[in-house]
């Protein structure tokens, strides 16, 4: 298969032909933050963090494909800006009480504003009233923080494909549920593998608080997107 | 010439972030030899006597008293600084924001298990500063020139960010420092 040439912020690389931007510039070894995607995944570009500026226009480097001789920007200023706004406005629109919140240290929104620095957001609070729900007798969902990736409604599926979590409700009322037959008779590891691929704490394992102590959770050390750039 | 001024204040926080102060631990000795501290619950001095350099100030605002501190913080600093995550965002407190307060009151001092029934009564003196609708992050309600996240945040980010204003130098905030827990 013919190899794909493009460049990310000058810097030369290649591509098989089929991956996306996000993919291409992973196995050359360049972060792109992402929240709503997850490797393996199918992409949905939810969220917009990947957004790069392609030969002059902005696309989501999660779904769109690399192609030949894309002049791809990833770092420029007002990319970065735009990313950091985001985050920003992810923050404010829900209810993220970092300090209240178990995920705290192993969550990618937080990560993501710790890698840019953001030390207060620059839009108003919006304080959303949202309920937390128990949700059958392994999971806790946390509506004040859902950020709406929709991982969970693609990650977690029963064997024969069916969906487990699903969207309800439109606009700014929008929030993820657990199936009512499907969602009470979820396995523990289901569960846990739910938890897992929530970027954010908003599905949370009943009965196991805590777990990891400061200074060993995940992002702790190191600013998400660092494995990135140590592989290449 | 005479030393910078510092000022600082605990509105709606828990004083944990005046505890991560004193946690510079022995660099206290050297601060004491920078600075001067007026108005601050450290040294008691309950109003402000000179102008000050920088104030510090911990926690939201929720009801009017923290309003009147604040502004008179603004008035008389010439930097202000947030100091943990109630202050930058409302923290703790603020997670009665969303719920009216009459439900809040209500189920504080008239609903609430822990209230004998005699004493169910929601206060209402003239003495008491009113709570505001909902709890505000200090930027809602004042200009602040810098944010120093954490709950609270280090004593390490607290040093940075002092000496780097005494010296007139930009925040230079490592990754280990930043933090919002």
């Amino acid at each position: 298969m013919a190899e794909i040439r493009f460049t990310i912020d000058d810097k030369p690389c290649t591509a098989k032909a089929g991956q996306t931007i996000w993919e291409a510039a992973r196995d050359n070894g360049v972060y792109i933050p992402v929240l709503c995607h997850y490797d393996g995944l199918k992409p949905v570009g939810a969220c917009r963090i990947c957004t790069v500026r392609v030969n002059g226009r902005l696309m989501a480097a999660c779904t769109q494909p690399i192609g030949k001789d894309m002049i791809i920007e990833n770092t420029a200023p007002d990319l970065e800006d735009m990313r950091r706004a985001l985050i920003e406005m992810l923050f404010v629109e829900g209810n993220h009480m970092c300090p209240t919140c178990e995920k705290s240290g192993n969550c990618e929104l937080q990560a993501l504003a710790y890698r840019y620095g953001i030390l207060a957001p620059r839009f108003p609070y919006l304080w959303p009233r949202r309920e937390i729900e128990a949700a059958g007798p392994h999971l806790l969902l946390d509506h004040n923080r859902c950020i709406q990736c929709l991982r969970c409604v693609r990650a977690v599926k029963t064997k024969d494909d069916k969906l487990i979590f699903a969207l309800l409700h439109r606009s700014g009322k929008v929030r993820i549920g657990l199936d009512p037959e499907l969602g009470p008779r979820l396995t523990e590891e289901t569960a846990q593998k739910a938890m897992d691929i929530c970027p954010v704490g908003a599905i949370l394992k009943k009965e196991v608080g805590f777990a990891v102590p400061i200074g060993k959770r995940k992002f702790d050390a190191a600013p998400i997107g660092s494995e990135t750039a140590e592989k290449a | 010439m005479s030393k910078p001024v510092i000022a600082t204040a605990s509105l709606a926080g828990c004083f944990g972030c005046h505890m991560s102060v004193l946690d510079i631990d022995e660099r206290i000795l050297k601060l004491i030899e920078l600075v001067d501290f007026n108005k601050s619950p450290i040294n008691d001095i309950k109003t402000f006597t000179r102008p000050c350099d920088v104030g510090l100030i911990e926690g939201g605002c929720c009801n009017t008293e923290n309003v009147e501190v604040l502004r008179s913080f603004r008035k008389n600093c010439k930097i202000l600084v947030a100091v943990g995550e109630c202050a930058v965002m409302g923290g703790l407190p603020a997670m009665r924001n969303g719920i009216p307060i009459k439900e809040c009151l209500e189920e504080a001092y008239l609903h609430s298990v822990t209230v004998a029934p005699e004493d169910r009564l929601i206060p209402n003196d003239e003495d008491l500063p009113v709570i505001l609708d909902r709890v505000y992050p200090l930027h809602e309600v004042v200009k602040i020139d810098h944010f120093l996240p954490g709950c609270p945040p280090s004593a390490d980010i607290i040093w940075e960010a002092l000496t780097a204003l005494l010296e007139g130098r930009p925040l230079n905030i490592s990754y280990d420092m930043l933090k919002y827990d």
